[in-house]
């Protein structure tokens, strides 16, 4: 954007902008709100709702304010009599379409439709009821996503969410006119075409359209069923998101409350994935190690880089798009399924409770989730591993549900032996913390010294850029590491499945020469996953990312290897990283799948 | 207003082969660019798919890019219901259109020349491919650094509006584009583009065979030049005809109606209906009504109600359904109108509809939504009775 | 390799590796099969790397992009005002009963299918068939029977 001022008046009040900005954004800053539906921070913009139309002196169309950039002497108005018929109209004609029965919807409270027709009061239906009744019948088929094609209003938010963002589209625009929808190739069911299941479509929706698929009332059975025993582990950027969805501003750490809240609602035992973020640095780590030795050492031919597999959504684009590069990828579980693996075998020993009458539910930022504990590989343990996934979002309403103050609740701490966290656990949560923690202890691990970086924060590898890349020189190592001696251990971190892609084809394509990968499938990491509170934007998710680092810096204990649990786990359970047991129950392959 | 009489005249389909074109090429590329956009300029010449934007603007503005590479585009996607004179035109006279396009990419500095030619229209590929073959082959012998090649449509009457033509061109749903930026700045391939009726460019070639001063002699004032009409409905003389610009829709009826005309849509389905009773005071042309060329006549054994419901139903098919107030306000007025006449809806429910229509015409994204209110608040002003009864 | 594939690799040849280059592919193997499976749209978005959704949410926007099998003749009846008012409905009932389907339905031995169409530009000579490329205008029913029945003899 240029540094040339705009001056332009709107409203009769004068205010100078940069060139380029949009009239839309001009208004923002003189604190005129101009209702929009199409428009997203994260997005392009598209200028289809025509939701923010303002009329502008002398031309004869009314101007999309989204997609219309200021220009010098401009005389706008964002509330004529032209402007509010022509809105209105707009709101009439979307609830036209729209199958409004707010009350028994998902989004009910926090539609973005629901709130502009009560903010314009558009209360009797003035224009013809134009839902389709077989449209009322929503696509549930995926078990993380709901698709209802009558609660659609067509901003397309979710198609430019799946191509810009995520470089996916399994949603498209398809037909024209009045037969024009949002689908899937060939209009097949969400579960069988090439979706993620990250979610990010349903951060975006501004109505009921997709929402994710809720498991609320099964995990409320499950507490109230006095034969189960209910486990509860919560993922790292839970703990920095649920706030938002409670009362709090963006980047509340909320841990212990939210520790509080889940005994309050029943869970018998309140654990943390951060337990197993620590076991999972521990494995992936002594992975790479491995990986390296045999390629440096031994000779042989291994997949390199290797990639994280923390990120459900991430591994089923593999999947889909490159599945010439599964052997890449860690053969680690995510910590998730690491967790659930563990809570039926080690924890149920430990404890005394029979499996089968556990139940496993965990608290994640992620609607991929969903489908990731319901994948046939993930029944190690003899059981499903894990029963239940909620988002970030149905904790909270479950919190609301249960008639928690939550702002009230005094600090709680998890249970042991599988509640025990370092800070290199909580920055999975955010772009390049699994590779930051997997840097503090591998770092380590080779050469008896903690990372050359201040106070153990790798800055590097930090922040919101979509690919980062950092080189770590390896010098002075212990004996047994000397392959590694005066090695430049060269490392790359992509969030966002665009972003994702960029790197893949290099790699595919050879024209990366980096030995370790970290992507995340949602744009700013797990803290910007498709189960955390709603909205979203570049903002939300910087601090939420502030949130994060803090967290990590409030911990004693800020390397994995540290934790004392997972210590505990290897001496009395798994034996070593990479052992036998761990073979069994906290690593899995993965599968080729059609692209579409 | 001029009163000289407005006659039928005869240029755009004088017969002119590829010779006669390059020739006429040729000896035109020898000015400076200039010289030729002022030229355009000067002759008044405002664009013939129904918008009317003078050509020699457009020319200049595109000009003045900065760009490397720009293009010159032939919008020959001729989907207004009513319409067929641009078949017409290139199945007769097409190398005046390639000498168009030549002149166009000369004087803006474009290499690449292409014609978006409706899918409907395919059978005119054979031979048209054939004419281009020899024609860009002649512009290669004459050192004139210029190609034309064709891009099909394939079914799609939103296509025909400039953005969304490029959209198409470019692979994608041919889905309009906000505006700015303006084709002249990025078109096709996000470049500088000049995008100009099939019609407009015969008249550019022609312009420049017979210089802007002949071209100016024809029509008023406000409408230079001649036009060419798609005359259909009830009339003994369906067909194309060429007719100065800026006559008096009473003088056209009287020529070509058929003695009992109740209504003329002037413009196409997203023209204006126009009743008797304003036969007098209509102009066709950019003074009173600018139009493309469609001219339906209806007698009055014709019902209204019937007329709109056929245009309605083709805005709510043929609307790319990514604004609002097109796709669902399409929607809109056929069903309010089935339902008043139903008498599900009272009368007065076709005042809203109008409300409706006219945030339409404000609101929506291209030209197809906001014209929809053209034929639907001139036919239900005019013919209420027949949209209720 | 199938015929679908080695016709897609020969389009995508032809036309360029690029996005620009989905409407003539597309339109070629319509040319040759009448219709976008699913394999073929599958195959464009391979070979031009884009997403399979976003290969048939561009053919869908186009009606002469049909993803639904059609028959190797596709007879279209324009329906618009002119041609309404010249007779298209009778034109379309003739069609109707001569193939034994109705409007949007392909014959059982595939070899027609018909659709109706809007404007196709012949306003002063309607009604107005269009049977694949081919046009004929100002047609009569009894016309517009000889040229199905002569096709449906020449259609194998």
């Amino acid at each position: 954007m240029s540094e040339y001022l705009v001056n332009l008046k709107i409203n009769n009040i004068p205010v100078s902008v940069k060139e380029g900005t949009s009239i839309l954004d001009a208004a923002k800053k003189l604190n005129f709100n101009i209702p929009t539906l199409c428009n997203h921070p994260d997005l392009s913009v598209a200028g289809n709702c025509r939701v923010c139309v303002v009329e502008v002196k002398g031309a004869r169309l009314l101007s999309a304010s989204c997609a219309t950039p200021v220009s010098e002497g401009m005389e706008v108005f964002t509330n004529s009599e032209k402007v509010r018929t022509s809105r209105k109209h707009v709101i009439e004609l979307l609830l036209s379409e729209h199958n409004a029965d707010c009350t028994k919807c998902f989004k009910n409270g926090h539609c973005e439709l629901q709130s502009l027709a009560s903010e314009y009061r558009v209360g009797d239906h003035v224009f013809i009821d134009l839902v389709h009744a077989k449209d009322k019948i929503a696509d549930i088929s995926s078990p993380s996503i709901s698709k209802d094609d009558s609660k659609c209003i067509r901003c397309q938010r979710c198609v430019r969410t799946c191509e810009e963002l995520q470089a996916v589209s399994a949603l498209a625009v398809i037909k024209k006119g009045d037969h024009q929808r949002i689908s899937t190739f060939m209009s097949k069911p969400l579960n069988e075409v090439v979706c993620t299941n990250c979610g990010q479509c349903i951060n975006r929706c501004p109505t009921g359209a997709l929402t994710e698929r809720s498991y609320i009332e099964q995990v409320w059975n499950a507490i109230n069923d006095p034969s189960k025993h209910v486990v509860v582990q919560t993922a790292p950027a839970v703990r920095i998101g649920l706030g938002e969805d409670l009362g709090y501003d963006p980047g509340e750490r909320v841990t212990y409350k939210m520790v509080a809240a889940l005994r309050h609602i029943g869970f018998d035992s309140v654990l943390d994935t951060d337990f197993t973020a620590d076991l999972t640095i521990m494995e992936e780590g002594t992975e790479l190690l491995t990986r390296l030795k045999r390629a440096l050492v031994d000779g042989e031919k291994v997949a390199l880089p290797m990639m994280t597999s923390c990120s459900p959504g991430w591994i089923k684009f593999q999947e889909h798009i490159f599945p010439e590069l599964l052997p890449n990828l860690s053969t680690c579980k995510s910590p998730q399924q690491m967790f659930g693996a563990l809570a039926k075998t080690y924890y149920a020993k430990k404890k005394g409770i029979d499996p089968k009458n556990m139940v496993s539910v965990s608290i994640m930022p992620c609607t991929a989730k969903k489908f990731e504990c319901n994948r046939p590989e993930m029944r190690d343990s003899g059981y499903q591993d894990v029963d239940y996934v909620l988002t970030t979002r149905e904790l909270a309403m479950m919190v609301k549900q249960a008639g928690i103050d939550f702002m009230k609740l005094e600090d709680e701490h998890y249970d042991s032996i599988m509640g025990e966290g370092t800070g290199a656990a909580v920055i999975f949560g955010a772009t390049g913390g699994v590779m930051e923690a997997a840097l503090r202890t591998a770092y380590e691990i080779v050469t008896g010294r903690e990372v050359p970086f201040t106070n153990l924060n790798i800055m590097p590898v930090r922040g919101m850029e979509g690919v980062k890349e950092a080189k770590v020189m390896i010098k002075d190592v212990l004996p047994a590491w000397s392959f590694l001696e005066g090695a430049e251990l060269s490392v790359a971190i992509a969030h966002g499945l665009a972003n994702a892609k960029k790197v893949m084809t290099a790699v595919r394509d050879g024209k990366a020469n980096y030995h370790f990968i970290e992507i995340m499938g949602c744009p700013g990491g797990c803290l910007g996953g498709g189960g955390q509170p709603i909205p979203t934007s570049p903002e939300i998710r910087g601090k939420r990312a502030e949130a994060i680092y803090s967290e990590d810096e409030h911990l004693a204990l800020r390397k994995s290897h540290q934790n004392p649990e997972v210590a505990q786990i290897y001496k009395d359970f798994l034996g070593e990283p990479l052992g036998h047991k761990s073979h069994d129950l906290l690593h899995t392959h993965y599968k080729a799948r059609i692209r579409y | 207003m001029e009163t000289k009489i407005l006659k039928k005249v005869d240029l755009i389909f004088q017969e002119s082969n590829v010779n006669e074109v390059i020739d006429i090429v040729t000896k035109t590329v020898t000015r400076s660019s200039d010289d030729i956009i002022l030229d355009i300029i000067d002759s008044g010449l405002k664009g013939r798919g129904g918008a009317g934007f003078p050509t020699g603007l457009k020319w200049k503005f595109t000009k003045n890019e900065d760009s490397a590479v720009k293009y010159v585009i032939c919008n020959a996607d001729e989907g207004e219901p009513g319409t067929f004179k641009d078949r017409e035109i290139l199945d007769t006279v097409a190398p005046k259109v390639f000498g168009g396009m030549t002149i166009c990419g000369y004087s803006i500095g474009a290499k690449e020349g292409y014609i978006y030619l409706r899918g409907e229209y395919n059978f005119l590929l054979p031979k048209l491919n054939k004419q281009l073959e020899e024609y860009n082959k002649l512009l290669k012998d004459n050192k004139i650094d210029f190609t034309i090649a064709i891009k099909s449509g394939s079914g799609a009457y939103i296509c025909g509006e400039e953005s969304a033509l490029f959209e198409s061109m470019e692979g994608k749903r041919g889905e309009p584009r906000n505006k700015p930026p303006y084709p002249t700045v990025a078109g096709y391939n996000s470049k500088p583009t000049v995008i100009n009726n099939v019609e407009t460019l015969v008249q550019i070639t022609m312009i420049c065979k017979m210089g802007p001063d002949k071209f100016k002699e024809l029509g008023t004032k406000d409408s230079r030049g001649s036009k060419v009409f798609s005359v259909s409905g009830d009339t003994p003389q369906a067909g194309i005809h060429e007719l100065e610009l800026g006559m008096p829709l009473a003088d056209f009826v009287e020529d070509f109606g058929d003695g009992d005309t109740k209504a003329v849509q002037v413009g196409g389905a997203s023209g204006h209906c126009v009743p008797r009773k304003q036969f007098k005071d209509t102009i066709i042309g950019f003074e009173g009504i600018p139009t493309g060329g469609s001219m339906m006549i209806f007698n009055s054994s014709r019902s209204m109600y019937n007329v709109l419901h056929d245009y309605l139903e083709f805005f709510t098919e043929e609307s790319c359904g990514q604004c609002t107030p097109c796709r669902v306000g399409c929607q809109q007025l056929l069903k309010g109108i089935e339902s008043v006449k139903k008498g599900e809806r009272k009368p007065a429910y076709l005042d809203e509809l109008k409300k409706l229509a006219n945030t339409m015409k404000i609101s929506a994204k291209c030209g197809l939504g906001q014209s929809v209110a053209n034929p639907f608040n001139s036919i239900v002003d005019n013919f209420k009775e027949e949209i209720i009864y | 390799m199938s015929n679908i594939k080695t016709l897609v690799q020969q389009l995508v040849e032809k036309h360029g590796k690029t996005r620009n280059s989905l409407m003539p592919v597309l339109q070629g193997i319509v040319k040759e099969e009448r219709y976008l499976s699913e394999e073929a749209m599958l195959t464009v978005a391979e070979e031009l790397d884009l997403s399979a959704a976003d290969v048939y949410g561009s053919a869908s926007f186009y009606t002469f992009l049909d993803t639904t099998p059609r028959g190797k003749n596709i007879v279209r009846i324009c329906k618009t005002i002119s041609c309404h008012m010249q007779g298209k409905d009778e034109l379309i009932h003739a069609v109707e009963n001569t193939l034994n389907i109705k409007v949007g339905e392909t014959t059982h031995d595939k070899k027609f299918t018909l659709l109706t169409a809007n404007c196709l530009g012949w306003c002063h000579k309607g009604p107005v068939m269009l049977v694949n490329d081919d046009v004929y205008p100002a047609i009569t029913v009894q016309k517009a029977v000889e040229i199905i029945e002569t096709l449906a003899k020449h259609t194998k």
